[in-house]
């Protein structure tokens, strides 16, 4: 079975995160990014099935925000086809614009199953994987932790709160928004990137006509009342240490 | 404004988080309709839990007596598209993400998610969502009159939603549920044996700053000498360092211990969601902007990695 999975370039949290001076963005002249990391796991997870049941897996990225790093990476990790999406991405993308021009390039490939993060930091309105399925006109599983193919049907899990597990059969196509892979996501050293810039063939396709209704606009960004209650102790590790053991101590 | 709200329900029972947008929906309608939606088999008794709303819409099939992203999206789908405009609040929850998306468009309504507030003042809708890992609030003005909000856990009163009542019952036919390509085949309860986190007095909580699984056991020195326990944020499972019944969060577990000490954990709203009850909390991260500073008695932007054996020591 072939599995397309879309990665997404999102702001690195790790980063101090700055608002442009009009209130209705990031500021985006020094923001960092990183795989989303929930993409990472849908990859891992991609992987895993393809080492166990043959197929190809194909990576996907708008083309915004350093997506090919992140698409080289992926060849690196053993995808075997990258492609970037090319189109006017500019800025903060919009979920339901993202998830069109992704449809609108995956319609033109073999595929069987999409591997989407279950969910990003920056999805304002609405889940790409989740309204991905629906411009497919395919059912969707979100919250995955497990994906397990017998003889073409799948076995999934969603996770509900309090670690309780519903198990579907799903016949694909679908699109799974996965939470965690099987394992933990493999590290690829920066060298096997290098290798892979100069050996990969990173495909472009055009995200072809992406209008939709977003049907909101940003009126205000803030960040929220920093420091709320927690009193911050100062010193050095020792001192700190010190304070705590008293605090602790008083209550248990 | 009409305001509708999906009813969550897992074993027989109603979600707090339903209620919780029960208890809004109230304050956003003022003097117009609360609908509450349902979807089940043979489920139609547990509308007399829903007394906060004005009404409620119970579409019944044999594919809808267990969740199915599938059904259920076909079946509010159904449900609401003759009843717009209006406001559907969707739990953000396992079961919301696959909904709230959904209906976005096969209704061609506008969706916002991670709300954290919403607003219906002189018709116009607005919604604030809680984006990058509860660092950044955003708000939104809708364009037209109706919308999806997909809301968080924990951000409302669920008292304020609880209200047992008969509410008028209205069945909604719903059709093509019989052909699927999602079967529902079972639920997996979470395996007992391990440490049972909801119970422990004091908790020890690793996040992704703890860098290396090698790095945990300066975390259970600590829990040790506190006879506590050690639990974790979402990456920390995800990357297969701890079982899931150590998570603390949305998809974990809620804990509410007398300490709860959280290392290099920066606070998402997930994470928050399972532990901001809990009587005292130190939080010990090196970015002295994580949100987890917001909910926490204590905070520390030292090296966990000097502060925590130091502190073991100390005890």
């Amino acid at each position: 079975m072939n599995i397309i999975v879309p990665l997404r370039q999102v702001p690195d949290l790790v980063e101090e995160l700055e608002i442009e001076s009009g209130g209705k963005d990031l500021d985006r002249e020094w923001l960092k990014f990183k795989v989303n990391e929930f993409d990472d796991h849908a990859l891992e997870e991609a992987l895993c099935f393809k080492e166990d049941h043959g197929g190809q897996v194909i990576a996907i990225a708008l083309d915004a925000n350093d997506a090919d790093k992140a698409l080289y990476a992926a060849a690196a990790k053993g995808a075997d086809r990258v492609i970037k999406i090319t189109g006017n991405f500019e800025g903060q993308v919009a979920s339901r614009t993202a998830a069109k021009a992704m449809a609108n390039v995956i319609a033109q490939l073999e595929w069987n199953m999409v591997f989407a993060g279950v969910q990003a930091v920056d999805e304002r309105d609405g889940q790409v994987g989740v309204l991905l399925a629906h411009f497919l006109g395919v059912p969707h599983v979100s919250v995955v932790t497990g994906v397990s193919n017998n003889g073409g049907t799948l076995e999934i899990h969603k996770e509900y709160g309090g670690g309780i597990i519903a198990e579907f059969e799903v016949a694909p196509p679908v699109v799974l928004g996965i939470q965690a892979a099987r394992q933990t996501p493999r590290y690829v050293p920066v060298a096997k990137v290098r290798r892979a810039m100069r050996s990969t063939d990173l495909e472009e396709m055009d995200a072809g006509d992406v209008s939709v209704n977003v049907g909101s606009q940003v009126t205000r960004m803030y960040k929220p009342e920093a420091g709320g209650r927690a009193e911050m102790l100062e010193g050095s590790a020792e001192e700190v240490a010190a304070k705590l053991a008293e605090i602790i101590r008083s209550k248990v | 404004m009409n305001v509708y709200v999906i009813t969550e329900h897992l074993n027989g029972s109603i979600s707090d988080h339903t209620f919780e947008l029960l208890g809004k929906a109230k304050q956003l309608a003022g003097g117009d309709s609360v609908t509450a939606l349902l979807a089940g088999h043979g489920a139609e008794g547990l509308a007399s839990q829903l007394g906060a709303a004005s009404k409620v819409l119970y579409a019944d099939h044999p594919n809808l007596e267990n969740f199915n992203p599938q059904s259920y999206c076909k079946a509010y789908s159904q449900m609401l598209k003759d009843r717009m405009p209006g406001l559907v609040l969707v739990p953000y929850s396992s079961m919301g993400m696959d909904l709230a998306s959904g209906l976005s468009v096969s209704l061609d309504v506008p969706v916002l998610a991670y709300a954290q507030d919403v607003n219906a003042g002189g018709g116009k809708i607005t919604v604030v969502s809680q984006l990058y890992g509860g660092k950044i609030n955003v708000e939104s003005e809708v364009d037209g009159d109706s919308c999806i909000a997909a809301v968080l856990a924990g951000v409302f009163s669920a008292d304020e939603g609880k209200a047992d009542g008969s509410p008028e019952v209205e069945q909604v036919s719903v059709d093509g549920l019989d052909d699927l390509q999602v079967k529902f085949k079972r639920l997996i309860e979470p395996e007992g044996g391990d440490v049972d986190i909801t119970q422990a007095e004091v908790l020890v909580s690793v996040g992704r700053g703890i860098q290396s699984d090698e790095n945990l056991s300066i975390a259970e020195e600590l829990a040790a000498k506190l006879g506590g326990a050690v639990s974790a944020s979402r990456p920390i499972v995800d990357n297969k360092w701890l079982p899931k019944t150590r998570q603390v969060g949305k998809s974990g577990l809620k804990v509410k211990p007398k300490v709860y000490i959280a290392l290099g954990i920066s606070g998402a709203p997930e994470h928050i969601e399972g532990m901001k009850d809990s009587e005292l909390i130190i939080a010990i991260n090196t970015d002295p902007n994580a949100p987890i500073f917001d909910y926490a008695n204590y905070g520390v932007t030292e090296d966990l990695f000097d502060v925590v054996p130091a502190l073991t020591e100390k005890l």
